[in-house]
């Protein structure tokens, strides 16, 4: 069994098509989705957990490489710009997973990539605005 | 009291390296230790930080004149308004100035990404700022228009003016209503969700020395990295407000303004920010030694964030609409332990101001007094404190037939 969180990155021309069927259907994988965004160049972003056998797992993630599909782990999603960050800790009540989190009695902010679901949440309440995605998408500005 | 020590004293002190100088966090245990009159006689200084928002903030430029002269009328630096109704080409700019294109809060809640704090800091990391200005031209200043950059090594001053920084205390903001709230104290979530605060506590400043006996006109400071002093009692000081037996505050109350020569600060120590739903600011870094004349300033010094009081608000109802008062009082060691208990309810609390900052800032300090690179000021005049019997006035609200409006 293998449980990952990835997000796919669709060009325009198979933002229409029905790939998460296919995972399911022909893959048995387990699918679910913790968001998704279509930006207005038409590109689609999907994050999802995936679990299943590892042969599954891994013969899918190859078919959605022959598709055309670009595929990132989700921890690669959210930067935080140690540099600009002043550790005053606002974001730390904002963040649902505690991915940015208090350390105490250091008094500083981290970041853990890895308990990160990408809600961009952070994004804009963090008055220093040291966290960043490289990601065009809809949601955002 | 059996220690009296001039601050004269403590210079020769500082000039010689012998000065025993303690941040105020440090301070805490040192007397602890070795209590109130060992300590008194052993410290010369205490230093003190905070580093967080302060909007009341801003900079005067001299930007020097093009040929031929100019008087500038209406002047953008990096498209952000600076007031040009002074002199020829002196402008002031404050940092919650946005540009006219800002969409501010039509788009709600707004980004605010680019504001006059941003403009400051660009300006302190010595970027190129681009001016656009008009004027309507005179016999002796006739340039009508102008679109150049500049940076801060070119211009003639930049001198920081901050007419209300370093509050002594501040509210704890909370949100009582149904939805999310967007305010100058972060992003407030529906239902008590979280409370926020800004101060540096046992570390803060005017925490430390409660009743201003020795922060008075012209006590030299950090300022934003650099050397600064305090220029005046701030806007919208309160002496007068209620207070905790050891003279500390229970609200809001004294506020400093500060000045300070731009060219020697640091954009670490002068950061623009972004409110989301609120507007543009600047995060000032702030650092005033207490010198330890007496046990009587000893014993400020060494207060710690269990006796700081500070008073929970609530930001939908109560703040805005001046509706009810503060709904308890919390000290900065439950703010700081992550949650307090509300209502029965467990509220997690964050902080708008860096104790990290407020921390380094005081250490920072602590090493230019122990190398000898700053010494103390014997302040020109005291501000005013309780006994000035200060009351805080609203805005008188009439019609155009100077009437009372009810």
């Amino acid at each position: 069994m293998i449980k990952q969180k990835i997000v796919l990155r669709f060009p325009p021309h198979l933002v229409e098509k029905p790939t998460i069927y296919h995972l399911i259907k022909d893959y048995d994988l387990m699918v679910n989705i913790l968001r998704a965004d279509i930006n207005p160049k038409k590109e689609g972003r999907l994050m999802m957990e995936l679990s299943g056998s590892e042969t599954n797992y891994q013969r899918a993630l190859e078919w959605l490489r022959e598709l055309g599909l670009h595929i990132m782990g989700l921890e690669q999603q959210i930067i935080w710009r140690a540099e600009r960050c002043t550790h005053c800790g606002a974001c730390t009540v904002i963040c649902p997973t505690e991915a940015l989190a208090f350390n105490r009695p250091e008094m500083t902010v981290s970041f853990d990539e890895y308990k990160c679901v990408v809600c961009e949440l952070c994004l804009r309440a963090c008055p220093a605005r040291a966290m960043e995605t490289l990601v065009d998408n809809a949601n955002s500005k | 009291m059996k220690v009296n020590r001039s601050i004269e004293e403590i210079n020769e002190k500082i000039k010689t390296g012998k000065a025993v100088v303690f941040t105020a966090e440090e301070i805490i245990e040192v007397v602890e230790e070795k209590g109130l009159e060992r300590a008194a006689a052993e410290v010369d200084v205490v230093t003190t930080g905070t580093f967080g928002p302060m909007c009341s903030s801003g900079v005067f430029l001299n930007v020097g004149h093009p040929t031929p002269r100019m008087k500038l009328n209406d002047a953008y630096l990096n498209s952000v308004p600076a007031y040009a109704g002074i002199a020829a080409v002196d402008l002031y700019l404050g940092a919650t100035a946005l540009p006219p294109s800002d969409p501010a809060n039509r788009n709600y809640p707004g980004d605010f990404i680019y504001g006059g704090g941003h403009v400051i800091e660009d300006l302190v990391a010595g970027k190129a700022i681009r001016l656009e200005a008009t004027a309507y031209g005179t016999d002796c200043y006739p340039l009508k228009k102008i679109d150049t950059s500049f940076r801060l090594a070119e211009i003639n001053e930049a001198t920081l003016f901050n007419p209300r920084n370093a509050y002594q205390n501040y509210n704890v903001a909370v949100n009582l209503g149904p939805k999310t709230i967007y305010t100058y104290m972060g992003v407030l979530k529906m239902n008590m969700g979280n409370a926020n605060y800004s101060s540096a506590g046992q570390l803060s400043p005017l925490f430390n020395d409660p009743l201003l006996k020795t922060i008075g006109l012209g006590t030299r400071i950090f300022l934003g990295g650099g050397i600064g002093y305090v220029s005046w009692h701030g806007t919208q000081h309160n002496p007068s407000a209620a207070r905790a037996e050891n003279d500390t505050p229970l609200q809001p109350a004294a506020t400093l303004a500060l000045v300070g020569d731009l060219k020697q600060m640091e954009p670490r120590w002068l950061r623009g920010l972004s409110f989301l739903g609120y507007g543009a600011t600047l995060q000032v870094g702030v650092g005033v030694p207490i010198p330890i004349l007496n046990e009587e300033m000893m014993a400020y010094c060494a207060v710690r964030d269990e006796d700081l009081q500070a008073p929970v608000v609530d930001y939908n109802r109560a703040y805005p609409y001046k509706e009810g008062g503060e709904l308890v009082r919390v000290s900065y060691a439950e703010l700081k332990s992550g949650s307090i208990t509300l209502k029965g309810q467990k509220v997690p609390t964050a902080s708008l101001s860096s104790y990290a900052g407020a921390r380094e800032i005081a250490a920072g300090l602590k090493e230019w007094i122990e190398a000898g690179r700053f010494t103390l000021t014997v302040p020109s005049a005291p501000l005013p404190s309780v006994e000035a019997g200060i009351k805080l006035n609203a805005l008188p609200q009439r019609d155009p037939e100077d009437r009372e409006v009810k």
